[in-house]
């Protein structure tokens, strides 16, 4: 698509006249208008191109399309990120302002909370998903990732994305969470429909909100203690009620915040790292002849694919970025996927390597809310891309890779691969 | 500027120098020292910032607080009375030469 470059002139209005409060500063520095919908199809199909004109255009944008300020360098996405009093979350993480809308679900008590609330219940989710925990997950989801892997090697070509980034983490994490057989079909379109949700009224998300009713519904009733297995994180959580760190009403909506966000951000994550492997064979075979680097190949692959692309923050107040004014009540949508390939921060940002010293990407956001069930991604990653590498000689795409779209998450809908054993 | 020296586990040194105000693991992380992780940029949430502290210093860089104590218990490497996340330990004047031994491995 072709992004036109609004620079202030007569005919735009004043740029710090936008929610008002904000005294005209000539010390200030213009804000660019850009003629951009980053939640248009033209966008999501090839979104490299642009995220370059909106990091060249200044250290914040303003998009006329949704009304709101943007920021896409890695420097103020960090910045914002770590700034919670300023930039929060309370008022959702999505285009719509909840100190002015409904939101559409009643509201997460974790992601869309701000501190002293956030505090406690990310304290409980943190505990529940501990370092510790994964050491005790390891093995059970390492085994499975090697069965998944052999299982793909007897059919040699499959879809990459329905059998195996969709797959694997569906005969993991709903096991983990302690959820029932029955219904898990819901848990994907549930997913699809909350990244959806985030992004602006447009026809995705309208789509999937009308759709929504079973979905929801599943999910409702899965967070309930009695359909929680012992051991699993569900319960986990709702035993944080016996030790009074969370109320019996909290529990199901923390239970609620990891069946959102747990499961298509590692498939799209898992996604996004084999459509890596397979198009730089070259970072395979490093792969191959280092297992070590299976952890870090999998978090290049969330830096240079970014599943989570955006996130909105609102003004607490009236706040400078990088000298340009903005008023207090305005959304900042943040372009994670534009600041991990900015070259501003990373060298050869547009080049996937596996052996790159990746701490500091936002592909799991920064601060206080980066991602709770990152350990969980990182696990589901490591044993994922071990098991390829022992496993599998080559990656071969055999079919046109088909691109999903959301409003929120980018990955793929399908992917026709053929595997060579090793 | 403070110095901290990190000694890797095949017993190399690496002296560099820190930023009052900085966390260790932020000091190593800057410098490109390997064998701190750091894979949650510091939010006390994934435990791969593991160092031991040199018993000199041990009883200057603080206490381990409690969600500390928690994500030691998930650490990669053994756990040693001396074991502390860099990312907890904020480097002052004070703290000018401090010795940190690095594990085996963090994940």
């Amino acid at each position: 698509m072709v992004a036109t470059v609004t620079t202030a002139s007569p005919h735009t209005p004043p740029v710090l006249s936008f929610g008002g409060g904000v005294p005209d500063d000539a010390s200030s520095q213009p804000i660019v208008h850009l003629d951009v919908d980053p939640f248009a199809m033209d966008f999501f199909a090839d979104p490299h191109p642009t995220h370059e004109v909106l990091r060249q255009a200044g250290p914040v944008v303003y998009l006329d399309k949704w009304n709101v300020y943007a920021v896409a360098r890695y420097a103020e996405v960090h910045a914002v990120l770590n700034d919670p009093a300023t930039f929060c979350s309370s008022r959702g993480v999505g285009l719509s302002d909840f100190a002015r809308e409904k939101p559409w679900r009643p509201q997460s008590l974790i992601l869309e909370a701000d501190p002293p609330a956030h505090t406690r219940t990310r304290a409980v989710l943190n505990k529940v998903l501990s370092p510790a925990v994964m050491k005790q997950l390891r093995d059970g989801f390492a085994a499975a990732a090697d069965a998944k892997v052999d299982e793909l090697l007897e059919r040699r070509s499959f879809d990459a994305v329905a059998d195996l980034a969709e797959a694997y983490p569906l005969s993991v994490f709903p096991d983990a969470m302690g959820l029932q057989k029955e219904g898990r079909e819901n848990l994907l379109p549930y997913a699809g429909l909350v990244f959806n949700a985030f992004g602006p009224p447009n026809q995705l998300r309208q789509d999937a909100i009308e759709r929504s009713a079973p979905h929801q519904a599943y999910v409702a009733a899965q967070c309930q203690r009695d359909n929680l297995a012992p051991g699993g994180f569900g319960a986990c959580i709702h035993a944080r009620v016996d030790t009074g760190d969370i109320t019996a009403d909290e529990a199901p909506l923390l239970v609620r915040s990891l069946l959102s966000a747990g499961l298509d951000t590692t498939v799209n994550g898992i996604g996004a790292a084999v459509y890596c492997l397979a198009r730089y064979p070259q970072e395979f075979a490093r792969l191959r002849s280092d297992l070590s680097l299976a952890r870090n190949a999998f978090e290049e692959a969330v830096r240079y694919e970014s599943p989570v692309q955006t996130f909105f923050r609102t003004t607490t107040r009236d706040v400078e970025i990088c000298g340009c004014r903005v008023g207090e009540g305005e959304k900042v949508l943040m372009f994670l996927a534009a600041a991990n390939r900015d070259p501003r921060r990373w060298a050869d940002p547009e080049r996937y390597d596996i052996t790159r010293k990746t701490s500091g990407h936002v592909g799991f956001g920064s601060g206080i809310h980066m991602c709770v069930g990152q350990l969980v991604a990182r696990l589901e990653g490591e044993v994922m891309l071990s098991a390829l590498a022992r496993k599998v000689a080559s990656i071969e795409i055999t079919g046109d890779a088909k691109r999903r779209f959301n409003n929120t998450l980018r990955g793929l809908e399908s992917l026709p691969v053929t595997f060579t054993p090793a | 500027m403070p110095s901290i020296t990190f000694i890797h586990h095949d017993t190399r040194a690496e002296t560099v120098s820190a930023n009052d105000g900085d966390s260790a693991m932020y000091t190593a992380l800057l410098h490109g020292v390997d064998g701190i992780t750091g894979e949650c940029g510091g939010g006390a949430v994934c435990a791969t910032c593991h160092v031991y502290v040199d018993d000199n210093w041990l009883g200057k860089v603080g206490t381990v607080g409690a969600d500390e104590d928690e994500l030691l218990e998930g650490v990669a490497s053994e756990r040693l009375p001396n074991s502390r996340l860099s990312c907890q330990i904020k480097i002052t004047e004070a703290l000018d030469g401090l010795v940190l031994r690095l594990p085996e491995r963090q994940v």
